[in-house]
């Protein structure tokens, strides 16, 4: 069935009438993020028609949307406020070669964090509360729209980064941040990774609150945001504390440097598979230099000051999982298989396969929250 | 308040048990004599108490398994322990459980600069945590007021925030990992020193789960670079409604200091009569506003700060010229609990709103109080809406507390009903329990238990918190 003849409720209560006598389902928003994950062989359910904006309150820095809502428009809406989503959600399309609208739903959903995780925090840090339905087709609520809130168990972190295996977001709260007045990146040039991610730690390590540390195509980068006073001076200390690694160019605003670091864009047009790493940020580099040696690894982009690796592999076999897998879980870290070809994420886990102990209770909410499999089924585990 | 009735069946075996967690553990680590339990009776919510049927304090997490595998073998349920801090009862023994406590686990275990990590056992202190990594310029920024005493272990399982979260997030938003033990005795690693999940974020409804699904017995936190300073600046206004339109505005204007602190008259008067902090008594509401960076930087911030406020005619301004003052400015804050302890018995509510709502809030609050004839003075982080009333009673006085307690039942009621919350940061404990379904339906409830039903299927750990008796009753005897 195509996109366009999808099963589209235009409120809560019809998405839940939706679930309890249909399914199984693959919930789809603007369909830009449906390459992620094992395929799911189900019929559509479209989140595009919630989109209502139920509440947005400038002077108490929170929004409440449906979980269709676009992308686009709500980051407009909130700039003509002079406010942003805090997290800098990754715009996945360029390197899955997708289409179609980002929605709020795909994010929360996805816990998809760009550069500014390190500093403001991930999407699951900033998603304040959720609805959802459930694969009985209940309508459930946690968390709510206020910040700070321990009433109960936490449910919107649960939800956030379920890939929708637990239930069907229908309207999601976001905490806000105002958009600072300007922003200045240090780029070091000619480091080698292990060089450039002791850069990056030092920055991190400063007073001077760096909101972006990432090292791609030869430059190594480092963002400092806020007003311009103060920009200007971090920047200038920051470059002095730097002066080790080389003498920094100072770039302000450049916003577009930033969204290539977000999407991992250097390594669109690349051929092969494209895993996401999930490291301690020193063991970054010392990952990377591994696989390279295995012949597992290409090109590699860091973020997250070498915390997060965007690696390129050769898609032949089992696109490098066994080698990746075996080293990252060797330091504690896990693995994501986020680009490849359908046939290869049936092949190969694109999550990183857990303990038996921490599977099992995955496997436990899985079959509480949906227990006849109606949602995204087989999407995070078969 | 009702707890769920003790089992007579495992009363009777006391010493049974007691003998086989002896098995398990060294002979220092079980405690059973009846003058000792009298210790961990209560937590700070000391209205309620209840001797355990036995304390265990084991020294690693394999005691801890040991500890919790003969516990699951023998039915018997367990209430996880940090250092007892917690208002809301969430350490309140029954009379048939076993104590864990995590007191001795309490050693920092590994710190990283250059990962800006550092792993401790979790019975170590909140405070300990910045101790270990300030001579190196860090910090952790979690600091709830009783960081002196409060356990890392009782914050993850309360999600505890402090002053300083209005900038820098609660207790989940600075947790990396943790080691955690299941009812059953299984270890697992849940994190590390990472910064997101590989599958389902199990780490995100562990923290805030209130010792209902495992124990936790190390975690990975995220630390900090200090910032160069940091300098407050104190206002008095003539009301609350403008002290709270003077917030809203500071957030419009794209400021978000690291703290912003409102406090009502009559919560001045009572911290100034014994801070002697110099506050303005002829103010109806005041606001400690807090900014870091270099000296330039908050000047420029401070300056911003006092034009906004210039525009809501404030009765009194007074910025921190020297540490000295700083320090004065926060002392009232500070001891606002203390300084309540010395005139009244009190109850500290811990409801949130959005701040919008303020005005409303404290108004009704205000008619509330005159309704139940208990004076109540207001404290609130006013930049996300986090409010602490304070109920005062006279708990000699027969019928007092369950007075206070019926009109702090109502402002929890009232946060809900204005879009808030039952409570920020001190959890649900025993004391909100039965005000959940004020905010959740049943499906919201049941979808909560469900976890809980995965995690602990026997629900031993920590019983009678959380949800409300009747419900939890109503939902085990459901799946039997
Ligand atoms: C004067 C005062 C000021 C306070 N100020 C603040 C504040 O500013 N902000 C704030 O958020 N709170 C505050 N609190 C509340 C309290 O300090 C926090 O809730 C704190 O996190 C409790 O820590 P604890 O180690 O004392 O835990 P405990 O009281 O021992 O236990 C709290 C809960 O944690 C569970 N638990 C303990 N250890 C474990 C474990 N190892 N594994 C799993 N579960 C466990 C317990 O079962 C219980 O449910 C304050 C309390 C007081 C008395």
């Amino acid at each position: 069935m195509s996109l366009a003849e999808a099963l589209a409720p235009a409120s809560e209560a019809e998405a839940a009438e939706a679930v309890r006598d249909g399914g199984p389902f693959e919930i789809v928003g603007g369909g830009a993020r449906l390459a992620l994950g094992r395929p799911v062989e189900a019929a559509p359910l479209s989140t595009l028609r919630l989109d209502a904006v139920t509440l947005y309150e400038p002077q108490a820095l929170t929004l409440v949307a449906g979980a269709g809502a676009r992308l686009d428009a709500i980051e407009a809406m909130l700039a003509a406020e002079g406010q942003r989503l805090p997290f800098e959600p990754m715009d996945p399309r360029p390197l899955l070669g997708s289409d179609g609208p980002l929605t709020l739903g795909g994010v929360a959903a996805t816990n998809a964090s760009g550069p500014r995780r390190i500093q403001a925090g991930a999407c699951r840090d900033s998603l304040i509360g959720v609805r959802l339905v459930d694969g009985r087709g209940t309508v459930l609520k946690n968390g709510g729209r206020v910040m700070k809130n321990v009433t109960g168990y936490d449910l919107v972190k649960l939800m956030c980064g379920a890939y929708g295996v637990l239930g069907l977001l229908t309207e999601v709260a976001f905490k806000l941040q105002p958009i600072p007045e300007t922003s200045a990146t240090l780029v070091l040039r000619g480091l080698d990774e292990a060089r450039a991610i002791a850069a990056l730690s030092m920055a991190l390590g400063s007073p001077f609150d760096v909101t972006g540390a990432a090292h791609a195509a030869g430059e190594t980068l480092a963002r400092i945001e806020g007003f311009e006073a103060s920009v200007a001076y971090r920047a200038a200390e920051l470059r002095k504390a730097l002066a080790a690694f080389g003498e920094a160019e100072i770039v302000m605003d450049d916003p577009a440097r930033w969204a290539a670091v977000r999407d991992a864009t250097p390594l669109a047009g690349a051929q092969g598979a494209v895993w996401r790493l999930s490291l301690r940020p020193s063991d970054g580099p010392k990952a990377v230099a591994a696989l390279r040696e295995a012949g597992a690894a290409q090109d590699a982009l860091y973020d997250w000051g070498g915390g997060l690796v965007w690696l390129l592999t050769p898609e032949d076999g089992d696109a490098g999982a066994a080698a990746i897998r075996a080293e990252v879980s060797r330091r504690g870290g896990h693995a994501t298989l986020f680009r490849a070809g359908q046939a290869t994420r049936r092949a190969v886990a694109p999550f990183h396969p857990e303990p038996a102990p921490v599977a099992a209770l995955s496997a436990g909410l899985r079959a509480k929250f949906d227990p006849a499999g109606k949602l995204n089924p087989g999407r995070m585990a078969p | 308040m009702r707890m769920p009735t003790p089992d007579p069946d495992i009363l009777a075996r006391r010493s049974a048990v007691a003998a086989r967690l002896r098995a398990v553990l060294p002979e220092d680590a079980v405690i059973d004599a009846s003058e000792e339990l009298v210790a961990y009776e209560c937590d700070a919510l000391s209205a309620y108490r209840c001797p355990p049927l036995a304390v265990v304090l084991p020294r690693s997490t394999a005691e801890v398994a040991s500890a919790l595998r003969v516990c699951w073998e023998e039915g018997v349920p367990v209430v996880p322990r940090g250092s007892g801090t917690s208002l809301a009862g969430g350490a309140l023994p029954t009379a048939d459980s076993v104590i864990l406590g995590v007191a001795r686990l309490n050693r920092v275990l590994e710190t990283s600069l250059e990962d800006r990590v550092i792993r401790v056992q979790t019975g170590v202190t909140n405070i300990s945590v910045t101790q270990a990594v300030q001579s190196d310029g860090f910090f952790y920024a979690p600091d709830p007021s009783s960081q002196l005493a409060c356990a890392i272990a009782g914050n993850i399982a309360m999600n505890s925030g402090g002053a300083h979260c209005l900038k820098y997030g609660v207790t989940t938003n600075n947790l990396l990992g943790v080691t955690f033990v299941t009812m059953q005795g299984e270890v697992m690693e849940i994190g590390g020193a990472h910064l997101d999940a590989p599958g389902l974020d199990l780490l995100g409804v562990i923290c805030g789960s209130e010792g209902q699904l495992g124990v936790v017995t190390e975690a990975t936190l995220r630390i900090l670079a200090a910032p160069e300073g940091a300098r407050p600046i104190l206002f008095g206004f003539e009301t609350s409604a403008v002290a709270g339109a003077c917030v809203a505005d500071i957030i419009r204007a794209g400021v978000i200091p690291v703290a912003l602190e409102f406090m009502d008259g009559p919560a001045i008067r009572v911290c100034e009569e014994f801070a002697q902090a110099g506050y303005p008594l002829n103010a109806g509401a005041l606001l400690i506003v807090e900014v870091e960076g270099s000296p330039a930087e908050i000047d420029d911030q401070l300056a911003r700060i006092r034009a906004i406020a210039a525009g809501h005619a404030p009765l009194a301004v007074r910025e921190a010229a020297t540490p000295e003052e700083a320090a004065a400015i926060w002392l009232g804050r500070k001891s606002a609990f203390g300084a309540m302890g010395q005139i009244s018995d009190y109850m500290c509510l811990d409801g949130t709103i959005p701040v919008g709502a303020l005005p409303e809030v404290l108004s009704r609050i205000e008619a509330l109080s005159a309704q139940y004839g208990l004076g109540v003075a207001n404290i609130f982080h006013a930049g996300d809406g986090n409010m602490h009333p304070l109920i005062m009673f006279d708990a000699n006085k027969p019928g007092d507390l369950e007075k206070c307690e019926a009109f702090g039942a109502d402002i929890l009621r009232l946060c809900v009903e204005v879009g808030g919350c039952l409570t920020g940061e001190h959890g649900v404990g025993v004391e909100k329990r039965e005000l959940m379904t004020a905010q959740f339906t049943a499906d919201d409830m049941t979808a909560q238990m469900a976890v809980k039903d995965v995690f602990d299927p026997k629900w031993l750990l920590n019983p009678g918190k959380v949800f409300p008796l009747a419900t939890v009753e109503g939902h085990r005897m459901a799946a039997e």
